[in-house]
């Protein structure tokens, strides 16, 4: 197999990632029906949340004030689906039929294709399904307004290595298929530790303390939501708010290179089920 | 009789596929489990940071909470996949189901009953017990009475919802996600105190949509407590009447979207 050379690399890269940006533009129904629901869950979320900030003394929670609750909340609706934290079974559903033998056959490494689409992806859900409940949100709570200038480029760049810290878990427990042929176990256990280790059903920092440093910096999935969220509020200063994605990007590199061998191994053993 | 032989094959082939994948259907049953653990989790966590929230203690919280979470439960096992309709109209399968001798909606439900949900009814079950032991509930005929009859009104009234959201699909087939802002929404929303919410947000999900009457009020009425936003005692012995009202919308509902229903073609 020839591989591709740097400027056609790059090319080829952007070429998939536009194409996976097609791909989801074409759902237009489906994604006002999912703005609605993180609206709605917005709501929800975020009332509760207040009113524990309310029953606490000095109406902080967890350092947070109300209006970095507020914030944190929506911000945390607005990127469930920009980092993609659910519901991909692509790769899985390829190994099982064995359609992933074309995959296989491309001049591009499976991990950078993948990689390319779901980046297109994270483009359209940022358009789409980020703004508007922030758009919402602000509308309707005092939301939190970063006084640092570096906080919004920082923030960027936080939600950036979230999905493909996203991206990279995905991947691995996708391709648990390679010897599991049936990856809805691993999946399912993703979805279940993502959505709470993350930071999306309440802050980790109510948890005590050291619960908080291990879900920070011993598992990857706080670098999905709740990191970002942190970095947007300005809940640290600006030396741990850095350090904070210096971390996101040390599980981003770590995993994606997992992935890499990963994929590697699979290969040298994969048995293409079916026909 | 002949119905009957006919949902009982449809559920038997069910526990034979349960046969056959044993270890599936138990890493799928403790990972369903698991959520329902989560949920409760999380209401432990919000409150067991503050000693009252909006007014209600970690143990008033946790009935609440494990009333609602008894209630969809239940749902979600019995009806919950009557969300698998967006797939059958767009795959055409409705239309085999359509032509089928029997009611449309018994065998969506019939076909496709996830048994693996029955441990989160237990773990459900479990925390309710918990619930009630920490609360000092001043027991009288009419309590115990509403302590059976809540979860069973909350299994109407989500599985209402759970129908209800389905038929949209009969409308608008790419309704995606939409419906689990009420189904999915719904159980968070009753997971708390109704004054934790505020404005016409609370005035739409507790009174319009009904929501408020799944926990909230019947853990009103167990604890004896009055209710700060103003309704009366009774309010809490209205679950069944409110769940009724919204099992006959859910009923006509479906049967003006099978009415409406004309195939994709595929």
């Amino acid at each position: 197999m020839d591989r591709l050379d740097a400027r056609e690399g790059v090319v080829t890269f952007g070429a998939l990632a536009r194409s996976g940006f097609r791909r989801w533009s074409t759902y237009r129904q489906a994604t006002i029906a999912g703005a609605f629901t993180n609206v709605v869950f917005g709501f929800l979320r975020c009332y509760v949340i207040l009113a524990v900030a309310a029953a606490t003394a000095g109406g902080l929670a967890a350092g947070y004030d109300a209006e970095q609750l507020a914030t944190y909340v929506w911000v945390g609706q607005g990127l469930i689906t920009v980092v993609g934290m659910w519901g991909w079974t692509e790769l899985a559903d390829r190994i099982r039929t064995g359609e992933v033998a074309a995959d296989l056959l491309r001049p591009v490494p499976p991990v950078v294709s993948y990689l390319a689409a779901d980046l297109g992806r994270f483009g359209h859900a940022m358009l789409t399904r980020f703004v508007p409940p922030m758009v919402v949100g602000a509308i309707f709570f005092p939301l939190y307004v970063p006084h640092r200038a570096g906080t919004i480029p920082l923030f960027l760049v936080s939600v950036v290595l979230g999905t493909l810290v996203s991206f990279a878990g995905r991947f691995l427990v996708n391709a648990t298929a390679y010897w599991l042929h049936d990856a809805r176990g691993p999946i399912g256990l993703w979805t279940l530790a993502s959505g709470v280790l993350a930071g999306l059903y309440f802050p980790l920092r109510l948890l005590p303390d050291w619960a908080a440093v291990l879900l920070y910096a011993a598992l990857p999935f706080a670098g999905m939501l709740q990191i970002p969220a942190d970095v947007l509020t300005e809940r640290d200063g600006p030396a741990l708010q850095a350090g904070l994605v210096a971390v996101q990007a040390v599980w981003a590199a770590g995993l994606l290179f997992a992935c890499a061998r990963v994929q590697k191994r699979a290969e040298s053993k994969l048995v293409v089920q079916g026909g | 009789m002949a119905d009957l032989r006919a949902y009982g094959a449809l559920i038997g082939g069910q526990f034979r596929s349960i046969a056959s994948y044993r270890v599936s259907f138990l890493v799928e049953m403790s990972s369903n489990a698991m959520t329902t653990a989560l949920d409760i989790t999380t209401v432990l966590v919000l409150f067991g940071a503050n000693r009252s929230v909006a007014g209600f203690s970690l143990a008033e919280a946790l009935l609440v909470a494990s009333l609602s979470s008894l209630g969809f439960a239940l749902a979600d096992m019995l009806v919950g996949n009557v969300d698998h309709l967006k797939t059958y109209v767009r795959s055409g399968l409705m239309d085999v189901i359509l032509v089928r001798p029997l009611g449309s909606l018994w065998q969506l439900l019939c076909m496709d009953l996830p048994f693996r949900k029955a441990l989160r009814v237990v773990l459900a079950l479990v925390v309710l017990g918990v619930a009630i032991h920490l609360n000092d509930v001043d027991w009288t005929p009419g309590r115990v009475a509403l302590l059976v009859l809540s979860p069973l009104a909350g299994l109407v009234f989500f599985g209402a919802i759970f129908v209800l959201s389905a038929s949209l699909a009969f409308w608008w087939v790419d309704s995606g996600e939409l419906g689990s802002a009420f189904t999915y929404g719904g159980r968070d929303f009753t997971s708390y105190p109704v004054p934790v919410y505020a404005g016409w947000f609370r005035a739409v999900f507790a009174y319009a949509l009904g929501f408020g009457f799944v926990a909230y009020q019947p853990a009103l009425a167990l604890l004896g407590r009055t209710d700060p936003l103003g309704l009366p005692a009774w309010a809490g012995y209205l679950s069944p009447l409110v769940a009724l009202v919204a099992a006959v919308v859910a009923a006509l509902v479906w049967r003006a979207g099978v009415r409406h229903y004309r195939s994709t073609g595929s």
